[in-house]
């Protein structure tokens, strides 16, 4: 009873803060500007120029996800491992930057990647031709990856630190060197760790739209761009609420896709539950 | 004698940090084919001991022989030595069958050969069946057995075990006692294993070492060990025991509780300090005015097979073990064989050569 009562304030924001504004959503995605019932909004959508910007978003998401994946592991690999004596400096290192503003270290990388930019600047400095860097693919995922990799650091290094020393020491003991201990036991181990950092690479990468605009340029469009002008500017808060649901069905089968990883893991749980009850 | 030994400590001394010694100069041999316990209370060292036979430690000095030979700069899996782990440390990503495959698969091992192998490891831990099982769904007793196969399949000439059976329940912890013991003489291996239940290291052991703050306090076989103790040490930690300071005047005398008592012991210099044990069913109570001691029983406690009364004689409780009943508050006199009183000179330490000598 009393716990009841203890979870109704909580109950109540989670009323107004998010299923009230999912079932508008949801609302306004079936409903034309004369309020009757339609389908229209969907099928706009599917229109190939709307597909076209869809897919890129899951394209660069994914691409994003992968690079962090690549840069991120090892990282998290070596700021976990033992006999790294310099790790706290290091993991400091990793989250000065995310203190800062999300926006002000987007635009530090304007500068950086300028025709005039930094990087130009030394580029013709050594003799080369400038070339394009901003508001480029190129461009947007960098962004993507520079802000979003501490979230693929952290739930990493997070298992690795957690896994049980003597797990380790039985694979040298059983004759396993470095590398075999790696990918049997200590990889395999860390899936979990990987799922999130998966999904919390991809959710923000596939949902932006300050970075494909920073980055990117104007006319760049992510479906979080196409969104933000259907509300703001072309005012049609109809179709936008229909390109808000498809992107919501597209994390949810991301994130259904990652927690496959973790599957057999609740299984074995739920097992073991049931061997102990019986 | 020597060439019987299989594994050999010389010396060995640990520290961590620099400062904080761990084990002080171990002196130790094992012979093949030995079921030797390192026996003592947590954090004696013989968790670290195992480790540096094990190869995951090595010694601040000192040397460690296998066969003759130092196999100090091996790695642990080039050692004819296997662990099983305190928490068995089984790989909870593979199923029993993969686990106990680990060591072979990664020997290359062909795999007809594996799997014959696999199932003849799982006959010896009585889980055959159980290969596709998932290690999460097992009992701790089923997980243990699994950590063993999973040791045993690489053959290893020398099984180490820390505390193997420490998370089991009373009953289980039996049963799983005499398995091992059987296992161990059935393979004819050497095991090294770590305990600090003095029960168990009886049982099981033909050789104890009792170590105490990073050193040996003895090491004997359970005989030895429980009916000879060498120290207070061994003696109080060995089963319950009666220790009083006495004095010894002169050969086959002991002074103690206000008494001067005939002994066995000889050869101590006049009227040194000593300590007197006895054991509390080595204490005969007799009618009081039978007994070297008199004194009152003052409380009983019934142990199932035998009751323990304490009995306030001469100023000091005694502990004393029967199968017959004094009841509370009866005035009883108390006797002690000569050679049931043990006496040692006080904060007597085995000596290296004491220790080899056997
Ligand atoms: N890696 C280490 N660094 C510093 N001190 C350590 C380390 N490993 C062990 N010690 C210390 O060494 C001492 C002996 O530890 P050890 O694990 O060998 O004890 P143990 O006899 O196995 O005890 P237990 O019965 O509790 O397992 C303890 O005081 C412990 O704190
Ligand atoms: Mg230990």
């Amino acid at each position: 009873m009393k716990s009841k009562l203890l979870s109704f304030p909580y109950i109540l924001c989670m009323i107004f803060l998010v299923i009230i504004p999912l079932l508008l959503i949801g609302y306004y995605s079936i409903i034309d500007f004369d309020g009757n019932l339609t389908l229209n909004n969907f099928s706009q959508v599917f229109e190939p120029m709307f597909l076209r910007i869809i897919w890129r978003s899951i394209r660069l998401a994914v691409i994003s996800t992968a690079i962090c994946f690549v840069i991120g592991y090892p990282i998290a690999y070596i700021l976990a491992s033992r006999d790294f004596v310099k790790k706290s400096f290091l993991l400091f290192l990793f989250i000065v930057p995310m203190w800062m503003n999300f926006l002000l270290r987007t635009y530090a990388w304007l500068t950086i990647l300028e025709n005039n930019g930094i990087v130009n600047t030394i580029f013709r400095a050594l003799g080369f031709d400038g070339f394009q860097l901003l508001y480029t693919e190129g461009a947007v995922v960098l962004g993507m990856v520079y802000n979003y990799l501490p979230f693929m650091v952290l739930p990493i290094y997070t298992v690795l630190t957690k896994m049980d020393n003597s797990l380790l020491e039985a694979s040298a003991d059983l004759g396993a060197n470095r590398r075999k201990t790696f990918t049997k036991v200590v990889f395999p181990l860390s899936i979990p760790g990987v799922a999130s950092g998966v999904t919390m690479v991809f959710m923000p990468s596939v949902t932006t739209f300050v970075i494909s605009n920073l980055l990117g340029g104007a006319d760049f469009l992510l479906i979080g761009n196409l969104i933000e002008q259907q509300f703001f500017r072309a005012n049609n808060w109809y179709f936008g609420a229909a390109l808000a649901v498809v992107m919501i069905v597209i994390i949810l089968v991301c994130n259904t896709f990652v927690t496959l990883f973790d599957k057999n893991d609740d299984n074995e749980r739920e097992a073991k539950r049931k061997h102990e009850k019986a | 004698m020597e060439e019987n030994r299989l594994i050999n400590l010389i010396d060995v001394s640990k520290t961590f940090d620099g400062y904080t010694k761990v084990l002080d100069n171990i002196n130790l041999y094992i012979k093949k084919n030995e079921f030797l316990t390192l026996l003592g209370p947590s954090g004696c060292g013989k968790t670290t001991t195992l480790r540096i036979i094990g190869g995951f430690e090595t010694p601040s000095s000192g040397d460690l022989l296998f066969e003759g030979e130092s196999i100090l700069g091996l790695a642990p899996h080039k050692r004819r030595v296997n662990t099983v782990f305190q928490k068995y440390a089984l790989f909870p990503n593979m199923n029993v069958y993969d686990n106990v495959a680990f060591g072979l698969n990664i020997k290359k091992v062909d795999k007809n050969e594996i799997k014959k192998e696999v199932s003849r490891m799982l006959e010896l831990v009585n889980l055959n069946g159980f290969e596709k099982r998932s290690v999460n769904s097992l009992s701790g007793g089923q997980q243990q057995r699994i950590a063993i196969a999973r040791a045993l399949i690489n053959k290893p000439e020398v099984l180490l075990l820390d505390e193997p059976l420490g998370a089991l329940d009373l009953k289980l912890r039996k049963e799983m006692q005499i398995e091992l013991k059987n296992m161990q003489k059935e393979l004819s291996i050497t095991f090294v294993y770590v305990t600090h239940d003095q029960e168990e290291a009886l049982t099981m052991s033909d050789t104890i070492a009792v170590m105490h703050g990073g050193i040996i306090k003895q090491i004997g076989s359970p005989e030895d060990i429980y009916n000879e103790p060498k120290n207070a040490f061994v003696a109080n930690f060995i089963g319950e025991s009666n220790i009083i300071s006495g004095v010894m005047h002169k050969n086959y005398e002991v002074t103690f509780a206000g008494h001067t008592f005939p002994c066995i012991d000889k050869n101590i210099s006049e009227d040194t300090n000593v300590d007197v044990i006895i054991r509390p069913e080595d204490i005969k109570i007799v009618s009081e005015d039978m007994g070297q001691l008199k004194g009152v029983v003052k409380n009983v406690k019934f142990l199932g097979i035998h009751y323990e009364m304490h009995v306030e004689a001469s100023e000091f409780t005694w502990k004393v073990q029967s199968t017959v009943l004094s009841p509370e508050g009866s005035n009883v006199g108390l006797t002690v064989a000569p050679d049931l009183i043990h006496v040692m000179k006080k904060d007597e330490v085995i000596a290296k050569e004491e220790a080899d000598e056997e």
